[in-house]
């Protein structure tokens, strides 16, 4: 069992390597005008996290480690929706150079 | 559902977030991007959900609900000049989010098979603990960014004799807690090691003053990210390392961005103190030069008599709203056939990108929004600058003059055009308190007024 957790924590460490390459590829490839929106994507799925918050809260009955968990769910689902809907927000007022009427504040 | 097949779809899902981010290299891909990553959380979610160990749907139905509502409603009625403190707000979640996800991991680890209450696997506690003190730090972190993001807490730089010195032993303080928690495996040590690294995040963020917070948003943007890597090598989670190391490298390289903007490095900027106090020995008396003042309709006159206009907005444009009547002006202006761009300085904006967001906002298209190196060259061939709500970005003593705290930032080289247009409230200097010695130029004339009251004068005088 030992044998096998550092085998898994090898695994992880590569995964982790690989990820940040890509990532640093991939955003550098961000045009810099999307650098917001791009915060808001990072900002909804760095909330991912709830993966561990659900599998926390998922026991029947009520302890503290669930407690905890379902905290984790309620501010990592702020984040996930919150996140992508203002991205979204941002996202669509990009537009091409074409006449459209004005939206008066 | 087999091992196999969860790790299968959660790499699906780490695509579709690599697919998400990839779109942003396009506004039109953009859109597209972001539907993958929401794709993407579908699946991980509810790949979760499937899990034996997961029974309790109602519990999770109502806290995603909960969270979900709260959040839809603060992201659609946020204003976007308040992007900002948002982003912040929100990277505190993440922080605190993890800080939790580790707390019931520790309390639970049998749920996650991590090993038992009091006999977690060493490796899970190493890693358990880290995350916990990332996220504790971007939580505490971020809460200061957003207050002073907001104006709740002031945006002066704090700071203290011995502050390095005492962030270096907090430090050390924590890799010893963490040491012990090990060992001992305590909750008291747990809940010392997020208390601490609360202090922390606390005392990183004081000396930074109000205007790098460019930097520290993006820098707690990565911090988010390296915590979620952390409880995912806690719970042996590919997918979150995955989205903690993109997270982590995006929020890295829009810090190393920003800081490269403001020719400062991020050592310097995190050491902080900049942008509070205004070292006044430092401008020189200009008490008896010139300055030429102009009002609306001598920029309106000279505006329609030229054949090309870069407009130069800073972060005064936002904070007096003024994006629409700028972009109402610039149509008048290209209705009468002058070529209307406008030249976003990296900086600009209190968070990366944040002006040209406000800008589309206001329905410029795109297309006319220029990145610094894009336009630069082009400057020499235009007829007017129009400057609105910037100072230290035109400056050219950043080139120039080797004692400026300025001196070699990239700037817009407004000066080379054949005339510029200051729009400014007054003769003040720029947060980095130096003077801008393009206000005497000959061809220069200064606006002095509200950027928004401005440009509606000058938008009433180019349609009379």
């Amino acid at each position: 069992m030992e044998a096998h957790s550092s085998d898994v924590f090898v695994i992880g460490l590569t995964v982790f390597f690989l990820a940040c390459i890509i990532g640093y590829y991939v955003v550098w490839s961000v045009t810099p005008a999307l650098h917001s929106p791009l915060m808001g994507v990072t900002n909804a799925i760095s909330s991912v996290i709830i993966v561990g918050a659900i599998l926390a809260a998922g026991p029947q009955g009520f302890d503290t480690s669930k407690i905890f968990g379902l905290i984790g769910v309620v501010l990592a689902s702020v984040n996930i929706f919150g996140g992508f809907l203002v991205t979204y927000r941002m996202l669509s007022m990009f537009k091409k150079k074409t006449k459209k009427t004005k939206e008066k504040e | 559902m087999s091992y196999n097949m969860v790790a299968i779809l959660y790499l699906i899902s780490a695509l579709l977030f690599i697919f998400a981010l990839r779109g942003l290299s396009h506004p039109e891909s953009s859109r597209m991007g972001n539907i993958f990553g929401v794709i993407g959380m579908i699946i991980a979610v509810f790949t979760t959900l499937m899990f034996k160990s997961v029974l309790s749907y109602y519990e999770i139905g109502a806290a995603i609900l909960i969270g979900g509502a709260i959040g839809s409603f603060i992201a659609l009625r946020i204003e976007m000049t308040a992007l900002p403190q948002l982003v912040a707000a929100f990277h505190s979640l993440v922080g605190l989010a993890a800080v939790f996800v580790a707390a019931a991991a520790f309390y639970d680890p049998v749920a996650f098979s991590i090993g038992k209450v009091g006999s977690i696997k060493t490796a899970s506690l190493v890693e358990m603990s880290i995350g916990t003190f990332i996220g504790a730090i971007t939580f505490s972190g971020s809460v200061l960014a957003f207050g002073k993001l907001q104006g709740t807490i002031s945006g002066k730089p704090i700071v203290f004799k011995f502050q390095h010195l005492i962030n270096a032993l907090i430090f050390l303080l924590i890799i010893f807690l963490i040491v012990l928690f090990v060992i001992n495996q305590s909750p008291t040590i747990f809940w010392t090691i997020v208390i601490v690294s609360i202090l922390l995040g606390f005392l990183v963020v004081i000396p930074i003053g109000g205007a790098d917070m460019p930097v520290v948003v993006s820098m707690l943007n990565s911090y988010s990210g390296w915590a979620a890597c952390g409880i995912g090598f806690t719970l042996s989670n590919n997918l979150l390392i995955i989205t903690g190391a993109l997270v982590g490298a995006s929020g890295a390289i829009l810090s190393y961005i920003m800081s490269k903007g403001m020719n400062r490095s991020i050592i310097n900027v995190v050491l902080g103190g900049f942008g509070g106090e205004q070292d006044t020995s430092a401008s020189k008396d200009n008490s008896d030069k010139i300055v030429k003042q102009g009002n609306a309709e001598d920029a309106a006159y000279i505006m329609k008599n030229a054949d090309s206009v870069i407009i130069v907005p800073g972060y005064g444009m936002a904070v007096a709203q003024a994006q629409h009547a700028l972009r109402e002006m610039g149509d008048i202006l290209k209705k009468e056939g002058i070529e209307v761009r406008y030249a976003i300085h990296p900086v600009a904006g209190r968070m990366p990108g944040h002006m040209n967001v406000l800008l589309a906002e206001a329905n410029v298209p795109y297309e006319e929004v220029l990145e610094l190196d894009e336009i630069n060259h082009d400057f020499p061939m235009t007829e007017v600058s129009f400057v609105i709500g910037a100072n230290d970005v035109t400056n050219p003593a950043a080139k120039t003059d080797e004692s400026s705290p300025i001196f070699g930032m990239p700037i817009l080289d407004v000066e080379k055009s054949q005339s510029v247009l200051f729009v400014k409230r007054s003769m003040a200097t720029g947060y980095s308190g130096v003077d801008n010695e393009l206000f005497y130029r000959d061809n220069t004339t200064m606006l002095f007024g509200d950027a928004k009251k401005m440009c509606e004068d000058i938008v009433k005088s180019l349609s009379a």
